[in-house]
């Protein structure tokens, strides 16, 4: 092929139609309360899945198609202490997704399964891994403590929007549009003035803004005089955001007196909170937005709760407005895309991390090495180092294709599953 | 027209080539297909080979061909630049490119009290297909060509045939150079100004144009980044925070060459407008040659951060500094 374009597939997910998600992932499929003693059906990552609770509490997530001829499960009903049955013929499955009752027929097909997907219950959410089981490492669910600590009080609700995961994500990378569509509550305009710092790593993105000695916005003025009641003045506003992949975010957000130290890091003159936003992508066009706001002060005032829970979903409304415009927009206008600002930049990191994580688990990513390539580098760098020796004035820092190689079987030895995923399910 | 497209790529067959100017040649396409006649103030984005490696150049579309499916292109030999015009240079009849169709970034707006068009030598590209509509609908402009001699000014015989008294021709070696005041107070009050050029014509036209207190709206220009106040020379960049340094050629971008050495950059339009591969600057010997439209002229002053898609480092006796001697430059960065 004689196609000139350079390997930029970083960039290309700066475009309007990047809304893929990666499976090798915990999604947050639903509160916890939201799973018991019924059938819960979700489509989870474009997976059709039937949820329940045995009778020991223990949380279950199924394919929601049976295996004989794929109706829904969620259809039948619980049967025992951890079985579901069948609505149509009345096959039995156990929380593993192994049939347990066949019609008709004394014996059980040996063959006779459906998926159990992974499931870890953890900061209040049943979360549910998609892709390969061996690679469900409970650890990887995102830090959510403030969903469930006793420093922190808060409660949330979950949203079923309809536009692409990645939109909500890039609406909470950059908290400049606050000011555009929140206007009456969080809106400032020193929110579009202030610069920002934008920082990553392999898994996370933060963006972090201060806004020094201004006006406190309504809905943080009502806050800080939860716990100072008499104060009328100026604030120190920050909003640290911090991405982890694939679609988590958290908000620390908060307002103190001005000038009392808390970009130095004294917040006992404010109050903090954190947004806890965590997406669940249904389709590539649709998704589950569980969010919570949880906080720092009057941890006892249930009124508070309800009012911080209430009040931020009058303004995640307005988001929902905006998104799911947003991306009737996209599909009405096929043939364009986004011009990205440097505003963007937290949400094209958060892309860019989203698109490695899925060419690793296709085996697409150029950046990794299967076995039988890597294999065949190693053979060929003897051959080649040499050469790449002698061009080494080219390439001050030895990133030539022998260095490369070297670098990429390294990272194929530590990681051998890496780049090999993608397949069953 | 102004939202973003998706880039479309085809194959073209080069129909000619020719000389049009000293150092510049016309570059007849006939691409695959064409989905729509190239608007005035296109570009087309094709594919190059320059020193071994595949990259992406932007070339204005001067007109369609009589055929109404050739695309015309105007390129300068810029033998200080990254490499894109020798490759277009090299081009022959018969050879086969790979470019998407025609792009807007530049649109004309119609139904303005008045126009005026300027050119800065190579930048006429851009304006030929806009002076031919304005005449076609009868508006009301002016056409200003400059250059240094005119043996450089492409397509001048044909323009002046074709808009008569409304081409106002400056060549500085004629001592008619162009009047940046004087082109700004031209334009009628609601009109507005088209300019490509150089980038010190259009620093000094911004410049005229704010401090007429005239509505930003009406100055209208383009970029690629492929030109600054200083020739390119290679230069030193230095990301401490991540043990990196390496020198930037003069014939790659500051960005390209972190890339190549593992720096894990941001970025997208790679023409020094959207602001996302912007890096913090620490420390500096020599001067910034800021190539970008993202920061304002006084941003460009301080000097904390630059755009490194476009933007480039010159040496302290280049950048003309006091008491400069032979120091090479180098800059000191971090990155998001």
């Amino acid at each position: 092929m004689s196609t000139p374009l350079p390997s930029t597939s970083a960039a290309q997910t700066g475009h309007a139609t990047f809304r893929h998600f990666p499976l090798n992932a915990w999604f947050a499929a639903a509160w916890d309360h939201e799973v018991g003693r019924n059938l819960l059906a979700k489509t989870i990552a474009g997976k059709p899945i039937v949820m329940y609770r045995t009778t020991k509490g223990r949380a279950v997530a199924l394919a929601d198609a049976c295996w004989h001829r794929l109706s829904p499960l969620s259809m039948g009903k619980l049967r025992g202490e951890d079985e579901i049955m069948c609505g149509y013929h009345g096959i039995c499955y156990d929380a593993d997704g192994r049939a347990t009752f066949m019609p008709a027929q004394e014996t059980i097909n040996p063959s006779a399964t459906v998926h159990s997907y992974p499931v870890v219950e953890k900061y209040r959410y049943v979360w549910v891994w998609t892709g390969d089981p061996a690679l469900a490492d409970e650890s990887l669910v995102p830090d959510l403590h403030m969903n469930d600590s006793p420093d922190w009080a808060g409660d949330g609700k979950t949203i079923h929007v309809n536009c692409s995961y990645q939109l909500i994500i890039d609406n909470l990378m950059d908290l400049t549009h606050e000011q555009f569509v929140h206007g009456s509550s969080i809106g400032h305009e020193s929110l579009s003035e202030s610069d920002f710092e934008v920082t990553h790593d392999e898994r996370t993105v933060t963006v972090t803004k201060w806004m020094h000695g201004i006006e406190p916005p309504p809905f943080w003025k009502r806050n800080l005089q939860d716990r100072f009641p008499d104060y009328e003045g100026l604030v120190d506003r920050w909003q640290i955001i911090t991405y982890t992949a694939p679609s988590t975010v958290t908000i620390d957000v908060g307002v103190a007196k001005a000038g009392t130290g808390a970009p130095e890091g004294d917040r006992s003159q404010g109050v903090t909170g954190t947004v806890i936003n965590t997406m669940t992508p249904e389709t590539d066009s649709t998704c589950f937005y569980l969010w919570a706001f949880a906080r720092d002060w009057c941890l006892d005032k249930q009124v508070i709760t309800t009012r911080l829970r209430e009040g931020v979903s009058g303004v995640f409304f307005e988001d929902e407005v905006m998104l799911e415009a947003q991306q009737r927009g996209i599909e009405a206008n096929p043939g364009y895309d986004f011009y990205n600002l440097n505003i963007d930049a937290g949400s094209m990191w958060t892309r860019r991390v989203v698109q490695r994580l899925i060419d690793a688990e296709r085996g697409t990513d150029v950046e990794e090495t299967t076995e039988r390539a890597g294999n065949a580098a190693v053979a060929m760098t003897a051959v080649t180092e040499a050469a790449n020796a002698a061009g080494a004035n080219d390439t001050p820092n030895g990133t030539g294709l022998a260095a490369e190689v070297e670098e990429g079987v390294a990272r194929h030895r530590e990681q051998p599953t890496v780049g090999l995923m993608g397949r069953g399910l | 027209m102004a939202a973003t497209t998706h880039k479309r790529w085809r194959k073209a067959r080069v129909l000619d080539v020719c000389e049009v100017a000293e150092h510049v040649r016309q570059v007849v396409l006939e691409p695959e297909y064409l989905e729509a006649p190239a608007p005035p103030g296109s570009h087309i984005d094709i594919g190059v080979y320059v020193n071994g490696r595949a990259d992406i150049r932007s070339y204005s579309v001067v007109g369609m061909g009589a055929y109404g499916n050739e695309l015309m292109l105007g390129v300068q030999l810029a033998r200080q630049s990254r490499g894109g015009s020798a490759f277009m240079h090299a081009l022959r009849r018969g050879q086969e490119v790979q470019i998407t169709q025609p792009l807007q970034n530049f649109p004309l707006n119609y139904g303005k009290p008045g126009y005026v068009l300027a050119a800065g030598g190579i930048g006429i590209t851009a304006l030929v297909a806009m002076g031919k509509a304005l005449k076609v609908r009868g508006a009301d402009y002016r056409f200003v060509y400059g250059a240094r001699s005119r043996s450089l000014m492409a397509f001048v015989d044909d323009l002046v045939a074709e808009h008569g008294d409304r081409m106002d021709l400056r060549i500085d070696a004629d001592g008619s150079s162009l009047d940046v005041p004087a082109l700004v107070d031209g334009v009628p009050e609601g009109g507005e100004l088209y300019v490509c050029g150089p980038t010190p014509m259009l620093d000094a036209i911004k410049a005229a144009w704010a401090k007429a207190g005239r509505r930003p709206a009406d100055l209208r220009f383009e970029t690629f980044g492929s030109s600054g106040r200083f020739a390119p020379e290679p230069f030193t960049v230095k990301i401490p925070r991540l043990g990196l340094e390496t020198v930037v050629s003069h014939d790659v971008s500051m960005l390209e060459a972190l890339e190549a050495c593992g720096a894990d950059l941001m970025f997208d339009c790679r023409r020094g407008e959207c602001g996302l591969c912007q890096v913090k600057v620490l420390e500096l010997e020599g001067v910034i040659d800021h190539r970008d439209v993202f920061l304002s002229d006084a941003q460009h002053e301080v000097n904390d951060r630059l755009q490194s898609c476009v933007s480039r480092v010159v040496s302290p006796r280049t950048g003309g500094l006091s008491g400069a001697d032979g120091q090479p430059a180098a800059v000191t960065i971090d990155v998001p």
